[in-house]
């Protein structure tokens, strides 16, 4: 009986919280499509956005991410290789990183922003620029992909560790061509971590790429990624709404297409060396 | 191979001391003894495996009239010459084909139709082929237990290794692949030198020439008797051993 009861509460709190990620995906997707046509994702944005496209800015969030990505993807893979492989020997240093690394990973996205822009904007003057906001969210999304990509690692059977290093193969190759294929689900569920919360944000880009939405020439220039601007047409530009619905839509395709994309790629460059168990 | 005075220890505890025992080349030598009494730490000095666990080894392995413990040893170089077959199949989670080209790639063995040559001759060596050569490139965890141990011995053995470290290399698998891998080792006698350890006493008198008797006295683990395997089992000079061998403890 008591049972039964708990299973309905369970059951009910399921079907709760999965028809009101619907709605708000549903919203969105009625909503976007409404104002959504290909020339919204090819032309310039005129009136403050309110009508015209979002080309320049699809362009600049493409930009930021790939900065991102391509800075944190080897950055994170060498810092979780060391952390589980190669950090035995100096258990305090490491455990000092990892506490280091889950701080981090609390800071609010705010803090990021203001670091960056203090960092790279101004100290390395490299200003208001694609770069610069690419550089902050990729130390913004390090940490937890960090320590998903270690745990995954960590995972990893230890006895392929010491076949490998019983055939006399160097720790090198076996990380290469074993450890790290075989981590692969838990490197793509940190990709996926990261690439959500690179492409949602808004505060860290505010303070270091701009809110500039012209088109950029080089990732030197200043540029406005689709959640600021998304954030601008509903907060501060009236008569936004329906733009910022469209561009909405597209922010979710997008995220859906990366995380697809970066799956595939990982898969395929993985697939040819590791049957994942 | 010969040890002299070996003592192994992690932290400040000793699991192994005053080990001494001559390892003759193309023969098999069998270790018994009771769980815990430091078979796989003895073992893993020889190919210093110890290097990457927190073990501490005192004393001298000679082989080839060099001491194999000394710092400035080739240790990859070493343990391609010394190849290791675990107590649990760990064939690395790749195709069949790659589990044994992976080693030979990375020993520098760069032309491909060598490397195949030496997988078909290996997988015949170890009564493989006729099994998988129409599934090469299917994942190795696919197969069956004791065929995975043999495609371990295979990936050892595809190195052309001099010595060969066994430990418990049947207990996780049923008696009849268990018995495969036997005759398997027996195969492997006058052509490689085998070190085995193993629980299966009766293992042991069929395989082995020469049987080394592990016991723990005070909490650390000695080499209690070593000679010819038909002497150890049948007169052993030891009263541990003769108890031990009847089954009378342990
Ligand atoms: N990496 C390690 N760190 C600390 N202690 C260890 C380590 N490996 C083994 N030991 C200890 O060393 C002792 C000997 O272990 P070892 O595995 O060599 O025994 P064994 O004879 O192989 O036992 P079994 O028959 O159960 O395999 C044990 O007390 C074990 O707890
Ligand atoms: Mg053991």
């Amino acid at each position: 009986m008591v049972d039964r009861l708990f299973g309905w509460l369970m059951s009910g709190c399921a079907a709760l919280v999965v028809s009101l990620l619907l709605w708000v995906l549903g919203d969105v997707l009625i909503e976007g499509v409404a104002h959504f046509s290909w020339s919204f994702l090819f032309t310039e944005p005129e009136d403050s956005g309110r009508s015209g496209g979002i080309a320049p800015i699809l362009v600049s969030t493409l930009w930021i991410l790939s900065i991102a990505l391509v800075t944190a993807l080897p950055l994170g893979l060498g810092v979780a290789v060391w952390l589980s492989e190669f950090a035995a020997g100096r258990r305090r240093f490491s455990d000092i990183a990892r506490v280091t690394l889950d701080i981090l990973a609390g800071v609010p996205s705010i803090v990021y922003g203001l670091f960056g822009n203090a960092f790279f904007s101004i100290y390395l003057g490299l200003g208001f620029s694609l770069l610069s906001g690419g550089l902050t969210l990729a130390l913004m999304i390090l940490p937890v992909f960090v320590r998903t990509c270690e745990s995954g690692l960590r995972a990893v059977n230890d006895e392929w560790r010491r076949g490998a290093l019983a055939l006399g193969m160097a720790r090198s190759a076996a990380i290469w061509h074993i450890l790290l294929p075989a981590a692969r689900p838990a490197i793509g569920a940190g990709l996926v971590l990261g690439i959500g919360r690179a492409t949602a944000e808004t505060a860290a880009l505010v303070f270091t790429s701009g809110y500039v939405d012209r088109m950029p020439e080089s990732p030197l220039d200043s540029g406005r990624a689709l959640a600021v601007h998304i954030y601008d047409l509903s907060m501060n530009v009236t008569g936004g709404d329906s733009a910022a619905y469209a561009s909405a839509l597209v922010l979710v395709v997008l995220i859906v297409l990366l995380n697809t994309l970066a799956q595939s790629l990982l898969e395929d460059w993985f697939k040819r060396r590791v049957f994942v168990s | 191979m010969r040890v002299r005075d070996l003592e192994v220890g992690y932290g400040d505890k000793t699991v192994l001391s005053q080990v001494s025992l001559d390892i003759y080349k193309g023969c098999i030598t069998a270790l018994i003894g009771p769980s815990g009494c430091g078979k796989t730490s003895f073992l893993s000095t020889l190919n210093r495996l110890t290097d990457h666990s927190d073990a501490r080894v005192a004393g001298q392995i000679l082989f080839d009239g060099q001491d194999l413990l000394r710092d400035s040893v080739d240790t990859l170089g070493l343990r391609r010459r010394i190849g290791m077959i675990f107590q649990r199949p760990n064939p690395f989670p790749l195709s069949i084909r790659r589990n044994l080209e992976l080693p030979l790639k990375e020993h520098g063995i760069r032309d491909r139709q060598v490397r195949y040559r030496k997988i078909e001759k290996v997988l015949k060596d170890v009564g493989l082929w006729e099994e998988v050569s129409d599934r090469l490139d299917a994942s190795a965890l696919a197969l069956s237990g004791g065929q995975q141990q043999r495609l371990c011995i295979a990936r050892a053995l595809v190195l052309e290794p001099e010595v060969l470290l066994m430990d418990e290399p049947c207990s996780a698998l049923d008696p009849i692949s268990s018995g495969i891998v036997e005759e398997l080792i027996l195969r492997l006698r006058g052509r490689y030198t085998v070190v085995i350890v193993t629980h299966n006493l009766a293992q042991a008198r069929r395989v082995a020439n020469y049987a080394g008797f592990f016991w723990m006295t005070e909490r650390v683990g000695k080499l209690i008797e070593f000679g010819l395997c038909r002497h150890l089992f049948e007169a052993p000079r030891h009263a541990l051993t003769a108890a031990y061998v009847s089954g009378a403890r342990g």
